[in-house]
């Protein structure tokens, strides 16, 4: 049996990109270095609905459309993350999360 | 046509390795423009994966928006944000480092043996349409319009967003 045609091989993948994020997330002590590990989560999510809408689906257009759902949402949390990230290095000099001490901007 | 078959197996561990390297790389990188080519060699294997799962519009979307503009938007935010290096570099040392890798590994072997020994997914009997551009944008429209519309609302809230966090503390300056 192809190991490409199979369901569990990307549910595994999946599964790798996850872990791979959250190690990132807790690796990386730059709010830059956060934002990229949460990519690699979202991408996850979406490999995963990917693959039940190949496998298991009964309505083969709802996964991909998820999937665009997902990268619209991502491309939004990008620009919003980057412009707070820029608004935070003005306000405080510094993109150390451990500097981030308050809220108020 | 049996040779096709296994080109695209290959192609397959190719990809998967593609993925995999990237995400190594952008997690262990001691610079932050390191880490964000890593997150775009992975993006292209995960387009790959989705051409192998039968969408190639879905792999080109994602070699546009992710690798074209989110890749684009955190390269600016490097440029940018001016991290420094000793910042970047950074890693886990001491107690935390074992305690991480603790957390995946077990986070990871929870879902794996959930994934092969306990679920049994049965696939659907029958499907209502193909994997088609056509079928895609018609439930687009018609099935899963409000939650299109409202996907158009967030962008654009994104946007205006995004402008009156970056250019908050402009105006104090100048004046």
């Amino acid at each position: 049996m192809m190991i490409s045609a199979n369901l569990n091989t990307y549910l595994i993948i999946a599964a790798v990109l996850l872990v791979i994020g959250i190690y990132g997330m807790m690796q990386h002590r730059s709010l830059i270095g956060m934002l990229i590990s949460s990519e690699f989560i979202l991408n996850g999510a979406a490999l995963n609905f990917m693959a039940f809408n190949k496998f298991v689906a009964p309505n083969p257009a709802v996964g991909q459309i998820f999937a665009l759902f997902i990268m619209g949402i991502a491309a939004a949390e990008a620009a919003i993350v980057v412009s707070i990230i820029i608004a935070v290095y003005r306000k405080y000099q510094s993109e150390d999360p451990e500097d981030l001490q308050d809220m108020k901007m | 046509m049996i040779v096709y078959k296994y080109l695209a197996e290959v192609l397959f561990y190719a990809l998967v390795c593609l993925t995999f390297a990237g995400g190594f790389m952008a997690v262990r990188s001691k610079m932050l423009m390191h880490a964000v080519l890593g997150l775009a060699a992975t993006l292209f294997g995960v387009a790959g994966l989705y051409f192998h799962l039968g969408s190639p519009f879905l792999a080109m979307m994602q070699i546009l928006i992710y690798v074209g503009a989110v890749c684009i938007i955190i390269v600016l935010g490097v440029m940018l944000g001016n991290t420094p290096d000793q910042l970047a570099a950074k890693k886990l040392t001491g107690r935390n480092l074992p305690l991480a890798l603790l957390a995946c590994a077990t986070g990871f072997i929870a879902l794996f043996v959930a994934t092969i020994s306990r679920t049994e997914f049965t696939a659907a009997t029958e499907k209502v349409g193909d994997m088609s551009i056509e079928f895609v944008g018609e439930s687009l429209l018609l099935q899963y319009c409000l939650a299109f519309e409202l996907i158009s609302v967030i962008l654009l809230t994104a946007i205006i967003g995004a402008i009156i966090l970056a250019r908050g503390g402009r105006e104090e300056k100048t004046s």
